[in-house]
C-alpha cells in the first residue's frame, strides 16, 4: 500500500520506497522504514499532503507519496 | 594569536541564525561565495579570557539536512568544510542541532564528524524540548560522541556564555567518536578517489564520489578521474547514499539509546494542530491568506507614504540648498542633479522595501509561510511555478530587487528560474507614479455602481493584469525551459512560534541594505549617464537656445512671466539635447502606440527606472516643479495636443496604451543587474528584457490600435 492511498487521520508503517532517488531525501528528512507516518492533513486543494514522522511535521506532493510504501 | 574560524553548521529551522546573531551582536557583515548565489554572513565575537585566540570569526552556513545538496548552492556547506584551502575553511565546527528533534538532526553531525574538523554540539530550544517531556542526558550524549554537548537556548538567551566559553577552550584536535564503517561501503572505489583529491579521509573521498560534479575545488582531470572510478566499479550513487544513511542511522539509534527520554512526544503538536485546522482549512485557509495579502498591499502603501514624504522633501531641500550655496557650475549640477537625485530615487523605496520584507519576514518566523507554500502548491505547480514562488511573487509589490534575491530559496532550479523571470512582472511601487498620473488624466472621477471609484477600479485592475501577466508567462516558460532535476516538494512545517523581533529588524535591515547597495549603483550610474544625455546637445544648439531666452527675458520685468520663460527655456533645452533628440528619433516607432516624441523622451529618461517618468513629463511640459501635486502637470498634459491634427495627445487609447507598457516593460536597469548576478549569466536577465519589452510592445500596440 502506498502512503498516498491513506486517509486523513490513517497511520502506517514505512516499509520501503519506489524510487531510489527520492528514498533518499525522504530518509534524510526522517522517513525511515520501521517509522509510523501519520497523515494529518490534504492542502485545501487536495494535494500536497502534511504527514507527521519521527516527532515532527513534513508536507510532501501526493506524487511523492506514492513513492513510500506501507503496512 | 589572530581569530578562530567557526563554521556554524545545522538542519533548516534550528534556530541557527538566532545564534549567530545573538553571538555576534551587530558585528556581522554579508558578503558572496564566488559561483554561487548563497549569501556568506560572516560575523565577529571578542573571545572570553584566557583563549589563545582575540576574535572569533563565525561562518553561518546555508542551513541543510544533510551534506548532500539538494540545490546547487547547499554544495557550499560541503565545499567549505572539506576543502581546507578554501577561504572560509574553519578551525571548529558548531554544530547547532533541535532538542526537540535530535535523531533527524544528528543524522548532519554523524556526517559532519566524519570530515575530522574539531566539533562542538550546540543542543539550541532545551527549553521547549524540556516542555514538551524531552529529557536528554547530555554528559552521557557527549561521551559517547567523544565532544563537548552545550545545551543552550536561543530564544531566551541562556548557556551562550557558556558556548563561548567552551568555544576557547575547544581541543585542536578532533575528538569525536567514529561513526559508521564508511570505507566497508566501497573499499575500492575510496581508496582510489582519496588519491586523486589527496586525503587521508575516508568520508572526504565518499563525499567526493557522490558530488564531485558540482565541487569547485576539483579540476576537469580530477573530476573525469572521479568519474571514470564510478563507472569502473559500476557505482550507483542513489544507491550508496541511501545505504549510508540507513546505516548513520542505524548507528544514532545505539547512540541515542537511553539518551533522550520522550515522555510528551504528541505535545507540542496540539497547538499548532489546532492552529493549523483554521490556517490551512479548506475553505478559510485560502481565504484568511488574502486577508493577509490585503493586509500587507495595504501596509505597504500606506505605513510608508510618510517616511516617503520625509524623504522626498529632505532630498528637494537638500538639492535647494546645494544650488543656493555650492558655487555654480557644471560639478555642481552632475553632484545635485545626477548623484544627488539618482540616490533619492533608491532610498525613496526603503520604506516600502523595509515595511514588506519584515513583513514577510515575521510570516516566515511564525511558521505560517510555509503552510503558505503548503497550500498554493498545487495552483502555482500548474503555471510553473512552486509554492515557494508566493515570497518572491507577493514582494515584487514593493520591489523586485529584493524580491528575486528571495527565489534563492526555491531548490528547484527551473521553478526558481521561472519565478525569476516573471516577478519584474507584478507592478511594483516605481510604477505607481506613472499609473496614478495616467489614470488622473484618462480616467474620470466617477462612482460606478454608487459605491466604486472607477479611477480604484483602473488601478486595481492594473495590478491583476500584472499579476495574471506573471502567470501566464510563467505557463509559458513551463514548457521552454528544460530541465533534468526533478522538482520536489518535500518541506519541514515547522511547529508555529512567537516572532523573534530581533529578528525581524534585523532582515528589514540587511534588504534595504542590499538594495540600495544593488539596485543604488545601477540606479546612480544611470542617473549620470540620463543626467548627461539631458543636459548637454550636439553642436552649438544650446548655446542657440540659451541666447534665445536671453533675448526675450531681457525686456521681461514681470517675476511671473520670467518664471514662466525660464520653465519654457528648460524644456526647450531638453528638446534639444542628447535625450531629446533619440525621442524624436524613435517618434516612428512608438507612433503606432499612440506616443509623441515628448513621451519618447519620457521613455528613454526612464528607461532605468520607471518612476523618472513623471518627473520628465513635468520637464517637458515646462510645468511648475512641485513636490506632490500632480495637478498641474495633469492640466498641462490634458491640454497637449499634436501640432498637425490639434487633437488632444493623451486621449483613453493613449492613456492605457502608456499603462500597459508600463507595466510589461523592463524599465529598471536594477533588476537587469540583480538578475545577471543571481543568475550569473546574461542569458537570462536579457532574454527577459527582450520577452517584457516585446510584450510591452505589443500590448500597447493593440490596446491604442483597437481604442483609437
Amino acid at each position: 500500500m502506498k502512503l498516498s492511498d491513506l486517509k486523513p487521520g490513517q497511520q502506517g508503517t514505512i516499509v520501503s520506497f519506489t524510487d531510489v532517488e527520492m528514498s533518499v531525501k525522504l530518509m534524510e528528512m526522517g522517513c525511515l522504514p520501521g517509522e509510523v507516518v501519520e497523515i494529518e492533513r490534504y492542502a485545501p486543494l487536495g494535494d500536497p499532503i502534511a504527514i507527521r514522522v519521527s516527532g515532527y511535521q513534513l508536507c510532501l506532493r501526493k506524487s511523492e507519496a506514492a513513492v513510500i510504501l506501507i503496512q | 594569536m589572530g581569530n578562530l574560524k567557526i563554521a556554524l553548521v545545522g538542519n533548516p529551522n534550528t534556530g541557527k541564525s538566532t545564534l549567530f546573531n545573538l553571538l555576534t551582536g551587530l558585528n556581522q557583515k554579508v558578503g558572496n561565495f564566488p559561483g554561487i548565489t548563497v549569501d556568506k554572513k560572516v560575523g565577529f565575537f571578542k573571545m572570553p579570557a584566557g583563549s589563545t585566540y582575540q576574535q572569533a570569526e563565525v561562518i553561518d552556513l546555508p542551513g541543510a539536512y544533510s551534506l548532500y545538496p539538494k540545490s546547487k548552492d547547499e554544495s557550499i556547506v560541503f565545499e567549505v568544510l572539506a576543502d581546507p584551502k578554501n577561504a572560509s575553511h574553519p578551525d571548529l565546527i558548531v554544530l547547532v542541532a533541535d532538542a526537540t528533534n535530535l535523531r533527524r538532526n544528528l543524522l548532519l553531525y554523524t556526517q559532519v564528524a566524519d570530515l575530522g574538523i574539531p566539533t562542538i554540539l550546540v543542543l539550541n530550544m532545551t527549553d521547549m524540548a524540556q516542555k514538551e517531556g524531552i529529557a536528554i542526558d547530555t554528559d552521557k550524549l557527549a561521551e559517547r560522541l567523544g565532544i563537548q554537548v552545550m545545551a543552550i537556548s536561543a530564544r531566551s538567551k541562556t548557556g551562550i556564555d557558556q558556548l563561548k566559553q567552551a568555544i576557547a577552550n575547544y581541543n585542536p584536535i578532533a575528538t569525536q567518536t567514529k561513526t559508521i564503517d564508511v570505507n566497508a561501503m566501497e573499499p575500492e572505489a575510496i581508496a582510489q578517489a582519496k588519491k586523486i583529491v589527496n586525503t587521508e579521509n575516508d568520508y572526504y573521498a565518499l563525499q567526493v564520489l557522490n558530488q564531485y560534479e558540482h565541487l569547485s575545488f576539483l579540476n576537469a582531470d580530477q573530476k573525469q578521474s572521479i568519474q571514470q572510478i564510478l563507472t569502473a566499479q559500476q557505482i550507483d550513487r542513489n544507491t550508496l547514499q541511501a545505504t549510508e544513511t540507513v546505516n548513520r542511522y542505524k548507528h544514532l539509534s545505539q547512540v541515542l539509546n537511553q539518551v533522550i527520554v520522550d515522555t510528551g512526544a504528541q505535545r507540542k503538536f496540539i497547538i499548532t494542530d489546532k492552529i493549523d485546522a483554521i490556517l490551512t482549512h479548506k475553505i478559510w485557509g485560502l481565504g484568511i491568506f488574502l486577508l493577509v495579502l490585503l493586509f500587507i498591499f495595504n501596509a505597504i502603501f500606506s505605513w510608508s507614504s510618510l517616511p516617503m514624504d520625509l524623504i522626498e522633501t529632505s532630498f528637494a531641500s537638500l538639492t535647494e540648498w546645494g544650488h543656493q550655496y555650492l558655487p555654480a557650475g557644471v560639478l555642481t549640477d552632475l553632484l545635485l542633479d545626477g548623484v544627488v537625485a539618482g540616490l533619492g530615487g533608491v532610498v525613496i523605496f526603503i520604506p516600502q522595501i523595509a515595511i514588506l520584507f519584515g513583513l514577510i519576514s515575521i510570516l516566515e518566523d511564525t511558521g505560517y509561510m510555509a503552510r503558505v507554500t503548503f497550500m498554493l502548491d498545487k495552483i502555482m505547480r500548474r503555471f510553473g511555478l512552486s509554492g515557494k514562488s508566493v515570497v518572491p511573487m507577493i514582494g515584487g509589490i514593493a520591489c523586485a530587487v529584493p524580491s528575486i534575491m528571495s527565489a534563492r530559496n526555491i531548490e528547484n532550479w527551473k521553478d526558481r528560474m521561472i519565478t525569476i523571470m516573471v516577478t519584474p512582472l507584478v507592478s511594483c511601487s516605481a510604477r505607481l507614479p506613472v499609473y496614478t498620473l495616467i489614470i488622473s488624466l484618462v480616467v474620470p472621477d466617477q462612482n460606478v455602481w454608487g459605491i466604486f471609484n472607477l479611477q480604484g477600479l483602473t488601478m486595481m485592475a492594473m495590478y491583476l493584469i500584472s499579476i495574471l501577466a506573471a502567470v501566464l508567462v510563467a505557463w509559458v516558460m513551463k514548457f521552454i525551459i528544460k530541465t533534468k532535476e526533478k522538482s520536489y516538494f518535500v518541506m519541514e512545517l515547522p511547529v508555529y512560534r512567537s516572532p523573534r523581533w530581533k529578528n525581524v529588524l534585523l532582515t528589514m535591515y540587511e534588504k534595504s541594505k542590499t538594495f540600495v547597495l544593488e539596485a543604488g549603483k545601477v540606479i546612480i550610474a544611470i542617473s549620470i549617464v540620463l543626467w548627461v544625455l539631458a543636459s548637454y546637445g550636439p553642436g552649438n544648439r544650446f548655446e542657440q537656445v540659451d541666447q534665445k531666452y536671453e533675448t526675450l527675458s531681457a525686456n521681461v520685468q514681470d517675476e511671473e512671466a520670467l518664471a514662466d520663460l525660464e520653465r519654457h527655456h528648460s524644456s526647450e533645452l531638453l528638446e534639444n539635447s542628447y535625450a531629446g533628440i533619440l525621442g524624436k528619433s524613435i517618434e516612428p516607432y512608438i507612433k503606432p502606440l499612440g506616443y509623441d516624441w515628448k513621451i519618447g523622451i519620457a521613455l528613454i529618461t526612464s528607461f532605468a527606472a520607471r518612476e523618472a517618468f513623471v518627473g520628465t513629463m513635468s520637464t517637458i511640459y515646462s510645468v511648475e516643479a512641485s513636490d506632490d501635486d500632480i495637478s498641474t502637470i495633469r492640466e498641462k498634459l490634458a491640454g497637449a495636443t499634436h501640432p498637425q491634427t490639434g487633437l488632444p495627445i493623451f486621449t483613453f487609447a493613449t492613456g492605457l496604451s502608456l499603462m500597459l507598457f508600463y507595466a510589461f516593460a523592463m524599465q529598471c536597469m536594477s533588476t537587469v543587474a540583480v538578475v545577471y548576478r543571481e543568475t550569473k549569466s546574461w542569458k537570462w536577465p536579457l532574454m527577459q528584457l527582450g520577452y517584457m519589452t516585446a510584450l510591452a510592445y505589443v500590448a500597447a500596440l493593440i490596446a491604442y490600435q483597437t481604442l483609437k
